[in-house]
């Protein structure tokens, strides 16, 4: 006799502005049109998603101080879109990236409230900061937080957050607040009642150790990098060992992998469409950005489709801004260059090779077994799937997948209640008066 | 201003604190079924209400045509957000966004941010007004045809035609382009209430509307003539600042007014432009004042929206669109089309230089 697999949480992302989105293809739409935020979200809650996600990005990436213009550009301002989304949805949940460090929490509360409440109770608040003066160069503020106090400021941004949503009364009146923190001196009344949820949700995305510690204390759910079962498993009981500390149950944070998927109609049609967009994703100019990117030296006078650079690397050189950097340049070089003596792989086929590899790939009833077991197996709750086409690449997954799932009762058939936290099984917040 | 100038008319939804969703819709398209310009919503961290912005971005998919125009305070804010929110407020409602830029002059608003003390209003007034200044360019900072998705040289946009605006100002500096590609208005229209001295200059600087509260048609007709000569001597056409004249009203129970007198004046409060009275007086008025040249239009706060709205929109607008001096439909689609401002031009495409 077989046990019904845990039941897993599905969040959409909405396309973002690196390769892997795909604007290339003739199916491509507007990456802005309201229209495309529409059809994605009404898309998400066909498929009784948990979640609509938003990312974030309060500069345009440059590199050699210039706009990058090889991939999507342009983005809304995530909570507005959200309220907007409000209106041709109903159940599905809203989730806006917001930055912590270049916002003050009495507005920024006020406007997740403003949003929990137009919404009946589906606001989430995914908390980011800010690495580098770059991005500060756009805010009174200026300049940046080392990583200790960015956290530090996060941490005390969503607690003075979470005073303003319990200020006021259960009568309806607005008590006064009072928060003397190291960060934050602030005082007075807040504007909007206790929203339908209490708190927004609050998600925090980033796997460092002062991220897992901060989602420990502080997150409802954690937006994290995907990679293999072993290490989903070891990442997952890590963060969810954290939160006794804090006097939390490990089901009070849910912890939910960003993916990307294709979905075929048999396993080798779908690795054979994988192959393909992977080929689009990485377009022969994308393929010198992302060496010298590694490189972090100006390799405009190689070719793509020759061999990899002989010098080394600048370990020292940013020549890219407003994007995340993973690994040791000279590591990450290496590594490139084996895999492109072993393979006898060009630039572009190594860079295709090593980047943009997607999390699951097969026909329907292989995604969905694949997904299943990653939740069984304790790697993941659920899953914030992050298509590579906007508007229409979710269609397949929800048309194709969702119903093996819900088939093998590894996800809703319908939602049960009304408010975000209901779909994540999390608690109402306990109101601090 | 010719007597037949076309007239505009706006109206403030907000009213006694509401939280639920439904509420601003209702107004919004009880409004939009008067083909009003614009709605207004007010908004400030001093009492009790919700985001503005953020409830008529929920407002827009479920109107078609009518301006939506949230109070945007720009004291405790960052400028580069709130120029962020206005564009986006323009995308989810295909062109149809504005903002009243407001100021926080209060302590108690400078301790709810705990960043910087209270200021004189003279102060933050100018801070307003680069605000203004800076969401403009940020506006401006992707030319319209920057997104070119050309396949074959793999740029999905000509970075040429997004700009650094490297604003640098008396209160701060911003470096852009914008997050947001340039929204379909080109530039949501900006509203400014210029009934107060230190706001005027703002408004006749960066206002694509600006309110006046006035108690005869020949004090409104001065304000309009003073905004529109200090417009001209910042370098702009005054053709292209609308003049609202601000009034308070109360449409009590009456069809018409209680009060005698109505033919000899209206019925205004002497301290202010407050209107009490029925709805057939109102289109009087707004018809008396329209032909002797007043104002280019009416922006009116109902004391009670759901009640006076209603009023509004079935008795006085009704009756001016009997009369033919009141659109009976939306010839535009676009706030700027409902006012017959053009889409501006783009400062950064004329240049021809390099960001």
């Amino acid at each position: 006799m077989t046990t019904a697999p845990p039941q897993m949480h599905l969040a959409a992302h909405f396309p973002g502005v690196n390769n892997t989105t795909v604007w290339s293809d003739p199916r491509a739409g507007s990456q802005i049109d309201f229209a495309s935020f529409e059809h994605l979200a009404r898309t998400a809650e066909r498929g009784t998603f948990d979640f609509f996600f938003l990312a974030e990005g309060l500069r345009l990436r440059e590199h050699k101080g210039r706009v990058h213009d090889l991939d999507v550009v342009g983005r809304p301002d995530s909570l507005t879109v959200l309220c907007a989304l409000a209106a041709v949805t109903d159940r599905i949940g809203l989730a806006a990236t917001l930055n912590a460090t270049f916002n003050e929490p009495y507005e920024l509360a006020r406007r997740l409230a403003t949003l929990d409440h137009l919404s009946e109770g589906r606001a989430a608040w995914n908390v980011v900061t800010s690495p580098d003066a770059f991005t500060g160069e756009n805010f009174r503020r200026g300049g940046y937080l080392d990583p200790a106090d960015r956290y530090g400021r996060a941490a005390e941004f969503v607690a003075t957050a979470r005073e303003l949503w319990d200020s006021w009364t259960p009568e309806g009146t607005p008590r006064p607040f009072r928060h003397h923190g190291r960060h934050f001196a602030v005082e007075g009344e807040f504007t909007v009642p206790r929203s339908p949820q209490g708190h927004p949700v609050v998600i925090q995305a980033g796997d460092s150790p002062e991220g897992r510690e901060f989602a420990a204390s502080a997150a409802d759910v954690v937006f994290t990098r995907h990679g293999t079962l072993e290490e989903g498993r070891a990442f997952y009981a890590d963060v969810k060992a954290r939160l006794a500390k804090y006097g939390r149950a490990p089901d009070e944070l849910k912890i939910m992998p960003g993916v990307t998927f294709v979905v075929g109609d048999s396993d080798a049609d779908a690795q054979e469409e994988a192959a393909e967009i992977r080929r689009l994703q990485v377009s022969p100019q994308n393929a010198m950005l992302a060496l010298e990117q590694v490189w972090g030296r100006d390799l405009s006078s190689y070719d793509p489709d020759g061999p990899l650079p002989d010098i080394e690397p600048d370990p020292a050189a940013a020549l890219a801004r407003g994007r995340v950097r993973h690994g040791d340049p000279l590591v990450v070089a290496a590594r490139w260059r084996a895999l492109a003596e072993e393979k006898g792989l060009s630039i572009r086929q190594t860079v295709i090779e090593t980047t943009s590899r997607q999390s699951f790939v097969g026909s329907p009833r292989t995604v969905a077994e694949q997904l299943i077991r990653f939740v069984a197996a304790g790697a993941a709750d659920g899953f914030i799937l992050v298509p590579h086409l906007t508007p229409g690449g979710l269609d397949g997954f929800v048309d194709r997948v969702v119903p093996l799932l819900r088939e093998r009762g590894a996800f809703r058939t319908a939602y049960t209640g009304s408010t975000l936290r209901s779909h994540l099984r999390l608690a109402e917040p306990v109101w601090k008066g | 201003m010719p007597p037949t100038a076309p007239l505009h008319l706006a109206a403030e939804i907000g009213g006694p604190p509401r939280y639920d969703p439904g509420h601003h819709t209702g107004l919004a398209r009880l409004a939009e079924r008067g083909a009003l310009d614009f709605v207004t919503l007010g908004d400030s961290f001093a009492r009790p209400g919700p985001d503005a912005l953020a409830v008529l971005a929920r407002v827009a998919p479920a109107t078609r045509r009518i301006g939506l125009v949230p109070t945007v305070t720009t004291t405790h804010t960052e400028p580069f957000h709130v120029s962020s929110a206005v564009a986006t407020l323009d995308w989810v409602s295909r062109g149809r966004a504005g903002w009243q830029a407001d100021v926080s002059a209060t302590e108690a608003e400078a301790r709810l941010f705990g960043r910087r003390p209270a200021a004189p209003a003279e102060e933050l007034w100018r801070e307003a007004g680069e605000c203004a200044d800076t969401g403009a360019r940020l506006w401006d900072s992707w030319e319209d045809g920057a997104e070119i998705r050309d396949v074959a040289t793999g740029r999905f946009i000509d970075r040429d035609k997004v700009h650094h605006i490297d604003f640098a100002g008396e209160f701060f500096s911003v470096r852009g382009p914008a997050i947001v590609p340039r929204p379909p208005q080109g530039r949501p229209v900006t509203v400014v209430d210029a009934t107060g001295g230190p706001a005027r200059g703002t408004a006749a600087r960066h206002a694509d509307v600006a309110l006046v509260r006035a108690t005869t048609p020949e004090r409104a007709a001065e304000a309009r003539a003073e905004l529109r000569r200090r417009a001209a001597a910042y370098g702009r056409d005054p053709g292209t600042l609308r003049v609202l004249v601000a009034l308070t009203v109360d449409l009590g129970d009456a069809e018409s007014a209680p009060e005698p007198g109505l033919a000899s004046g209206p019925p205004l409060a002497a301290g202010g432009s407050y209107y009490r009275g029925g709805p057939v007086d109102l289109a009087e008025l707004i018809t008396r004042w329209h032909r002797a040249g007043a104002a280019d239009g009416f922006h009116l706060t109902p004391i009670t929206p759901g009640r006076d709205l209603e009023r509004i929109v079935n008795g006085t607008v009704a009756l001016l669109q009997h009369r033919g001096l009141f659109r009976t439909f939306y010839p535009g689609g676009t706030l700027r089309e409902h006012l017959g401002l053009a889409r501006p031009a783009n400062r950064y495409a004329t240049r021809g230089d390099r960001a």
